[in-house]
């Protein structure tokens, strides 16, 4: 028995996403550097103002979050941001979000890094606590702006964005657990040194050896342990990195399009990183309908997966509309050029 | 309570003095004022600034800077309220000598603003305002200024160059005063095409970063002992507050303080707003000037500018204002400004204004304010 | 760095923290210990809801040091529907499309770093109303 399930049954409160309003443009980051050398991998990607970082935009979604689980932030019993772009090197963004939504005081708070998984890492933690009934409520998110070299491939997909979510007794649940199944292995395809400004990852050993193998590992893993097929999902989310990777996953886990495009959103908003997955499920989660089985599987460098199989329930309905849906954010966008983006990123050499 | 007179005025030329010190140009402002009055002594010195820690490094001016004249020993204090210090020295001068503690005050404002970097002079002038809850949001003492230029002119349905007067009348008057800092004449054209700071407010209308200081000296009114002929009495000393920050007005449109010293002014004097001959208003932005006559009785509500516009303001108008340039022209070296008010008022009722002589003047009214007119102070000459 | 000192009011940045006059209702931000209508020195603290209408605004082309980096940038004065009126930057707006009594509400953004290796002050903004639910 390789699932993860608590004793005590739990699922999904609330939830809430965030997307800054900036896009760049690929091919305006092409124009930039004559060209991509492997064409274009999404058309567009979120880019955050000058005034928002990976703590105000949890505050956002945690608000959202809030909004829709309908309960008093002082019920919160731990609360965790995932993310690989936290302001701060030593002291937590948790603790900033967590006084912001009013939740500071009797409450864990900490921030988790695992690359693009860190805030499915903080979901697991977060079932767990709840589940074993040491906490009634626990909310995890996943949350970045990341940054890519310039010129580097990862330039044109590293976006801005993530979700919150909170967790809680299965009988208030918008969205039942049925189960969760976590695979990690050293697998050195990504990584930032201390002090280092940008990620080094290995090209194309980023692909098989790491995004496919533990995505797959992940998902499958999940269906076997729960006895589904993907004919048993509404919707899958896979983690998306490009547009490409998920729907290679997808196909060859026997996924079909129409189960991962309302949760792909990585053409429009980039890789959101630790927020990728999470943000896709927000997404899914605003159209979705009583009874609908949804699968949420992570990828995160240096390299794991954590896959979840939730069931919407009644709740749903009542809770979408208390909070901005995913897609208004998603559509909410001002374009800006390099210059602008190289200002608002911080690559203009100031001093 | 004494009668008290002005029996010197000194003052140095407004500008950017960068081979002179604080000390250097408080020296020259008081070693005249008190050649003009024809004493070598006072009792104490009050100093008006705002700014001198944060931008000179240096605060305990009154013991420094009455060293400086010859008078160490003396009572020597600094006087500070935001933009309107010179009005506050001013008025504390007033107090001593009116109380029958002293026989001779120097009342001295002196500002540098030029010593550090344009964006270190904008934070620490922005911190006439209220730090927790407008500095901290990177809302600069010009943009206080403008939030209420745009909300009046919407409320009143103007536009930019309904303001314009103001700043023709300040600029046209600087032109005969040496010690203004900038002398030459400015065209609406001109008024229009220069640039924002903070819309509505552009350069034009405001007032520059610049150095000076000025000086007065101060006696009882029955002990002018030969001083009598120069003689210019203070009729009337009064000082209001409202709150800091604009957040806390009820109505933002309305400069309570104003309202509250110059009520209190005219009540002393004895007189009414349409006594008064010409008036040194504090015009450190065009929005200023309007909102002040408002609230000091000499416009209706929402009709400021309309003064200007009927061209009400200049030397031959009904009530001449900045009649040496203003803090628009003359220019506004903060902590100075209300003592260099002051003295123009002085220059103007001894009839030694020159070319900006204002016919027939006997009251003169100037008004000093700190912060977006958080403290007002007032005073009314006579001659 | 101001680190108390911000620290100390991130109950007012975070989530408009004002008080209430138990005495006559009035409700104040920032908050007050003494009621400005009735003088009671029996206020408690009150939340407000962050809604509101822009009573004044301003684009800054000249900044405080500290802000310069944020240039250009919109300044408000917003007019609660609790009543008093809040000092903040807009955020999320053209300045050309803003006008005076538009809807607003209040977002929790980064409000300056006291440099690259400073604290980060965090508090209320405000942008135009945007309804995604």
């Amino acid at each position: 028995m390789k699932l993860m399930k608590p004793k005590r049954d739990v699922g999904i409160i609330g939830y809430g996403a965030y997307v800054p309003r900036f896009r760049i443009r690929a091919e305006e980051i092409a124009r930039v550097w004559g060209g991509a050398e492997d064409g274009l991998p999404i058309e567009e990607k979120a880019v955050p103002g000058l005034d928002e970082d990976t703590v105000t935009m949890s505050i956002e979604a945690a608000r959202n979050a809030l909004a829709r689980a309908g309960i008093d932030p002082q019920q919160l019993r731990a609360l965790w941001v995932g993310s690989e772009s936290h302001p701060y090197a030593v002291k937590p963004s948790s603790t900033i979000v967590a006084d912001a939504i009013g939740a500071a005081g009797s409450i864990l708070a900490g921030d988790w890094e695992f690359a693009c998984k860190a805030g499915t890492e903080a979901l697991q933690a977060a079932i767990g606590l709840v589940g074993s009934e040491m906490a009634e409520y626990a909310m995890a998110i996943g949350m970045d702006t990341a940054q890519g070299r310039p010129h580097d491939a990862l330039e044109y997909t590293a976006g801005a964005g993530g979700a919150a979510y909170i967790v809680g007794p299965a009988e208030n649940a918008l969205a039942i657990l049925e189960g969760s199944y976590s695979y990690v292995t050293d697998t050195p395809d990504f990584f930032r040194r201390e002090h280092q400004h940008y990620p080094q990852h290995g090209n194309r050993f980023t692909g098989e050896p790491a995004y496919f193998d533990h995505t797959l590992r992940g998902a499958q893993g999940l269906l076997d342990e729960l006895g589904y097929k993907p004919s048993d999902f509404a919707y899958a989310i896979f983690h998306q990195p490009n547009v490409k990777f998920p729907q290679t996953a997808a196909k060859k886990l026997g996924f079909k399009p129409e189960q991962i495009a309302p949760g792909l959103l990585t053409n429009k908003i980039g890789n959101t990183y630790s927020g990728a997955a999470m943000i896709g499920a927000t997404a899914v989660l605003d159209i979705a309908k009583p009874g609908d089985r949804i699968l949420m599987c992570s990828f995160g460098s240096g390299a794991g997966s954590d896959a979840f199989s939730f069931v919407v329930t009644e709740k749903i309905r009542e809770r979408v509309a208390k909070a901005a849906k995913t897609m208004w954010y998603v559509s909410r966008r001002e374009v800006i050029d390099y210059a602008l983006y190289a200002r608002y990123r911080g690559k203009l050499v100031m001093n | 309570m004494r009668d008290v007179s002005v029996v010197g005025i000194g003052q140095a030329k407004v500008k950017e003095h960068w081979e002179r010190s604080l000390r250097d140009l408080a020296t020259e402002a008081i070693l005249g004022a008190l050649k003009d009055a024809h004493v070598d002594h006072a009792d104490a010195l009050y100093v008006g600034n705002m700014l001198s820690g944060e931008l000179a490094g240096q605060e305990n001016l009154g013991a420094l800077i009455a060293d400086q004249v010859g008078l160490r020993g003396i009572e020597a204090l600094k006087v500070e309220a935001a933009c309107g210090g010179g009005g506050a020295a001013l008025r504390v001068g007033y107090l001593a000598v009116a109380s029958g503690q002293f026989d001779v005050v120097i009342v001295a404002g002196a500002e540098k603003l030029t010593e550090t970097s344009n964006c270190l002079t904008t934070a620490s002038l922005a911190m006439a305002a209220d730090g927790d809850y407008e500095t901290i949001h990177g809302i600069s003492f010009v943009a206080l200024n403008a939030l209420l230029m745009k909300r009046y002119m919407y409320e009143y349905d103007l536009v930019p160059e309904d303001f314009a007067a103001f700043t023709l009348n300040a600029h046209a008057n600087a032109v005969n005063n040496p010690y203004a800092m900038f002398r030459a004449p400015i065209t609406v054209e001109q008024y229009k095409k220069s640039r924002d700071i903070a819309d509505p407010i552009s350069v034009m209308d405001s007032a520059p970063i610049c150095d000076g200081a000025a000086a007065l000296v101060l006696m009882p009114t029955n002990r002018l002992n030969g001083n009598g002929a120069r003689a210019i009495k203070i009729a009337a000393s009064a000082s209001g507050t409202d709150s800091l920050g604009l957040q806390d007005r009820r109505d933002p449109l309305w400069l309570s303080a104003v309202e509250i010293s110059s009520q209190k002014a005219y009540a002393q004097a004895g007189i009414a707003p349409q006594d008064v001959d010409l008036f040194e208003v504090h015009d450190a932005f065009s929005i200023m000037s309007v909102m002040s006559l408002e609230a000091a009785g000499f416009a209706e509500r929402g009709r400021g500018a309309l003064l200007a516009r009927e061209g009400q303001i200049g030397i031959q108008g009904k009530l001449p204002l900045s009649t040496m340039g203003g803090l628009k022209a003359r220019g506004h070296p903060v902590g100075a400004t209300g003592v260099y008010q002051a003295v123009e008022a002085v220059t103007q009722l001894r009839g030694q204004a020159g070319k900006n002589q204002v016919p027939d003047a006997h009251i003169a009214m100037t008004q000093s304010l700190g912060g977006v007119a958080a403290n007002a102070v007032t005073h009314i000459f006579t001659n | 760095m101001d680190l108390a000192r911000n620290w100390r009011l991130k109950d007012q940045r975070f989530r408009l923290e004002g008080t209430v006059c138990a005495e006559c209702g009035a409700k104040f931000f920032p908050p007050r210990q003494v009621c400005t209508e009735c003088k009671s020195t029996n206020l408690t603290p009150h939340e407000f809801d962050g809604h509101g209408e822009l009573y004044s605004f301003t684009t800054l082309r000249s900044a405080p040091m500290g802000y310069e980096d944020q240039l250009p940038y919109v300044v408000g004065m917003v007019k609660l529907d609790e009543g008093p009126i809040v000092e903040a930057q807009i955020t999320d707006v053209n300045p050309d499309a803003l006008k005076i009594g538009q809807r607003v509400e209040m977002v929790t953004r980064k409000l300056r770093a006291y440099g690259d290796d400073g604290v980060i002050v965090y508090g209320y903004k405000f942008r135009p109303v945007a309804n995604g639910a």
